[in-house]
């Protein structure tokens, strides 16, 4: 009975079908390490920005005179409103650890040069849409630093020669920062981005799973067809859709249950720290929420120091560093756009850092500093030694990619192993 | 799953060792339990939050209407939790008119839950003369229109006063209850309420109870 | 392991960051779970803040339950606005009034603990001295300026700034030593110390009045999910024993 309905169905829709390729008898590298887990992770997180937003929107009032109560709304009078809020709050500074750990693990174990190009540019296209989305998102509870927060990311519009100032005010839909600007924030926060995101996130998968997975050694696991004896394929049921192109090495464990179970381990570690700070300490010390943002938007007075959430402190940091509007305003996006470029800056034919020169190690080490030395620059007030220090990180910044396009030219390498090490 | 991926594993280690299966079995099944457990206390939060907030509850508490201005034959409305409640001050002549129907209606004596207790009886009421109905039709919610003065009359032979809805035709007399031959099955709510004094009604809140 | 380490190290990071700099502040060591401290903290409150500020998004019945007050007493001696327990805390005083006497009107302080942290208000109201150039006739060392007239005299006393004079480098200098009060006030300086404190205790839970639930849901959700974690794990094991 129950297998007739299965079969029925899958005449008809291709369920297990797509299970079993995508999600079940797909063939992952059985040494893949921890660095692996934070895209599960970040999918998770994903999940519970949309579920606790959904419910979000069902008591929050998006105009400008209620906003702020109705976020005091929430977290008062609401049953279970607090959890669900520093759920939604939490998971948005979560989604930004495990994404940049997520691009860390990218960069060092090579995983956007060729074939995953496409892979990791719909990744920076995911990164940018979630950076849009939290900036947004950061509008809605209306306090101070919601308000100066975006007054001082739009006004980066009006560097733009020529259309600047004008641009700024059609973002706006009012002279200021406004309900109008609430508004339209709200529908884009709520909708349209979430809809781009998930799109995206979905395009990412596809792609993987079109070109595999890469590990901490770099060495491919999928083989030409027929250049493998059956000793050395891998035992374990992989689909056809793989298995019928290639020869897999018995390298490689089924996503199912392996690389799940593995995942999990680390989804229940990631959670006892997701809910040590979303029970106990949801402020964060008031990084993953400002104090000043606990007062109501104040269209007269601006808060004595304001920045953005810490994860877009490092690049504000470039941004102030620079001194002259609109170059600040294009190193700040040069930043990100080299990320990008990674794929062509980096000429090297080996992926992982443990097979790649010292010096790469080194620089990807130093990049990593300077990352989080920019986010405490452009994260506490300004002093004068700090306008120095953001100059010199911002040069080694972008000294990072200009190393790693000299040295990856004529790289010396060490052998990459035929077969997976560990 | 748990079926499909033991199905996918088949290489023959495992059945080398006679406990694994078993231990793999009973690890598979407390895992699911405990995250069953987690999955079912992460929905509290989010079924919990669809309950009436304490704003909700606070605008819904107990009302308090003055009745002293109503004159014999006037029904005033007054709104407790969001809903109209009518008062309505029936005359002696109404009041005796009442039983004259009881053969055309679906419940004349209340046997359904559709009153606290104290309105169990022929006028559905704490005192004869105040008649408190949550004026909501038992068919699917509209509110029903008061129509006296034999405007009634129109719809049930003979009754002069009494309830009509507009939305699907549903009937109800003076005391709430409902006509033969209309959508609505049950007689109309009596919310729970008592007198503070001659003066005042407090709807929500009956004698006795907290 | 390694992983577990690296997430904190990286989340202690931020905490180093979130420390920062400004006056010097006494550390208010309030206690949520103290209900007495709570109630006289209300009490203070309603008695000599609520004629100016606000607390708009808490409701009295919310607080009377929360601090263990009976509603009846709670509307007898705690509630002189509004006739329903479940209305907000809110005064008579228009905004407008309140712009022309003060140059701004007083904030609303539902939140003011999230905004300045239970030590400045702590400090803040401790610190209040005469200062005859100001309007009211005081100002306040971590406040400079302050628009504010010292609401508490009556139970501080009159504050003035002491000096003293000190050898320094050599040389025989005047400086602050603190504040000193006239003994007028109704309380002694520890008992003053001690009502500021009930009332920085109250303000710091009607910012998050959720907190002390949320702590006791989270000690189980965390028990919880190191169970999990332990049966994940050895769930993982045991898949992963005969691959390597």
């Amino acid at each position: 009975m129950w297998k007739n309905l299965m079969d029925w169905v899958e005449y008809r829709l291709p369920i297990m079908r797509v299970a079993n390729m995508h999600a079940i008898q797909y063939p992952a590298p059985r040494n893949m390490n921890f660095w692996y887990m934070f895209g599960f992770l970040a999918t998770i997180v994903l999940v519970n920005q949309i579920v606790t937003g959904v419910w979000l929107t069902m008591s929050f009032t998006p105009t400008a005179e209620e906003a702020f109560a109705s976020v005091e709304y929430i977290m008062r009078d609401v049953e279970y409103g607090y959890i669900l809020r520093y759920m939604h709050s939490t998971g948005a500074s979560a989604f930004f650890i495990v994404v940049y750990l997520h691009m860390f693990r990218g960069m060092i174990y090579g995983s956007y040069q060729k074939p995953r190009e496409l892979l990791w540019l719909f990744g920076m296209f995911i990164y940018l849409a979630l950076m849009a989305e939290a900036f947004m998102g950061y509008v809605l509870p209306w306090g101070q630093m919601s308000y100066w927060g975006a007054q001082v990311i739009v006004s980066l519009f009006s560097a733009i020669p020529v259309i600047g100032p004008d641009l700024v005010i059609w973002i706006q839909g009012d002279y200021v920062i406004s309900g109008a600007t609430l508004n339209r924030f709200f529908a884009l926060h709520v909708i349209a981005l979430p809809l781009v995101i998930v799109i995206l996130v979905f395009l990412h998968i596809v792609a993987l799973h079109e070109v595999g997975s890469n590990n901490p050694d770099g060495t491919d696991v999928k083989r030409k067809k027929g250049s493998l004896s059956e000793d050395e394929k891998t035992k374990f049921k992989i689909h056809e859709y793989y298995t019928s192109k290639y020869d897999i090495v018995d390298d490689i464990v089924p996503f199912f249950p392996h690389i799940v179970l593995k995942d999990l381990v680390g989804f229940s570690v990631f959670l006892i720290l997701f809910c040590y700070v979303m029970f106990f300490n949801p402020e964060m010390g008031g990084y993953f929420l400002e104090h000043p943002n606990f007062e109501i938007a104040n269209p007269l007075k601006t808060p004595e120091h304001i920045f953005p959430v810490w994860y877009f402190t490092p690049f504000y940091a470039i941004l102030k560093a620079v001194p002259h509007k609109l170059g600040g305003v294009i190193c700040m996006f040069a930043a990100i756009v080299m990320l990008a470029l990674l794929p062509w800056i980096d000429r090297g034919k080996v992926k992982s850092w443990r097979y790649r020169c010292g010096l790469h190690r080194w620089n990807l080490i130093v990049f990593a500093i300077v990352f989080i030395f920019l986010g405490y620059l452009g994260g506490t007030p300004q002093e004068n030694w700090k306008i120095v220090a953001s100059q010199v990180a911002t040069i080694m910044y972008f000294g990072f990619f200009a190393l790693l396009f000299i040295y990856s030219k004529n790289e010396r390498t060490k052998p990459v192993p035929e077969r997976i090490t560990e | 799953m748990s079926n499909v991926s033991l199905d996918a594993h088949d290489s023959s280690e495992t059945e080398n060792q006679p406990d694994s299966s078993n231990r793999r079995r009973f690890l598979t099944v407390a895992t699911s339990v405990v995250g069953g457990v987690g999955v079912v206390g992460v929905a509290v939060p989010f079924i919990g939050s669809w309950n009436p907030s304490v704003k909700a509850r606070a605008a819904g508490a107990d009302v308090e209407a003055d009745i002293s201005k109503i004159e014999p034959g006037q029904l005033i409305r007054v709104i407790w939790r969001s809903k109209p409640v009518w008062i309505a001050r029936r005359t002696p002549e109404l009041l005796a008119s009442l039983a004259a129907h009881d053969d055309k209606l679906k419940d004349p004596n209340s046997e359904q839950e559709q009153q606290p207790e104290f309105a169990k009886n022929p006028y559905r009421s704490l005192k004869e003369e105040y008649l408190v109905l949550v004026g909501i039709c038992t068919h699917l919610g509209c509110s029903p229109q008061h129509l006296k003065d034999g405007a009634f009359a129109e719809y049930v032979e003979g009754v002069q006063e009494g309830f009509f809805c507009p939305c699907h035709g549903s009937k109800f007399d003076m005391a709430g209850r409902v006509f033969q031959n209309v959508p609505a099955g049950l007689n109309l709510v009596v919310p729970p309420y008592m007198f503070i004094d001659d003066n005042t009604l407090l709807i929500g809140s009956e004698e006795g109870a907290a | 392991m390694k992983k577990i380490a690296f997430v904190l190290s990286l989340l202690m990071s931020f905490g180093v960051l979130a420390a920062g700099g400004g006056a010097h502040l006494d550390k208010a060591e309030y206690d949520l779970t103290d209900k007495a401290s709570l109630q006289n903290g209300a009490k203070l409150f309603m008695n000599y803040c609520l004629g100016c500020h606000q607390t708009q998004y808490q409701r009295y019945q919310r607080t009377f339950e929360d601090l263990g007050i009976p509603m009846d007493l709670g509307q007898e001696y705690l509630q002189f606005t509004g006739e329903k327990p479940g209305e907000h805390i809110k005064n008579a005083m228009p905004s407008e009034s309140g712009a022309k006497w003060f140059g701004a009107p007083p904030p609303d302080l539902t939140l003011v603990a999230r905004v300045r942290g239970a030590d400045w208000i702590y400090t803040y109201l401790r610190t209040f001295y005469v200062d005859e150039s100001r309007p009211f006739g005081v100002n306040n060392l971590v406040f400079p300026e302050v628009g504010m007239p010292h609401v508490l005299q009556e139970l501080q006393g009159v504050p003035r700034m002491a000096t003293e004079e000190a050898l320094v480098d050599g040389e025989m200098i005047e400086r602050h030593a603190g504040i000193k009060t006239d003994g007028s006030g109704e309380l002694s300086a520890p008992e003053y110390d001690a009502a500021v404190l009930d009332l920085v205790n109250y303000l710091v839970y009607i910012g998050e009045p959720s907190r002390l639930e949320s702590e006791s849901i989270g000690r189980w959700v965390i028990i919880f999910l190191l169970v999990l974690f332990v049966l994940i794990y050895l769930l993982k094991k045991e898949y992963w024993r005969d691959v390597h």
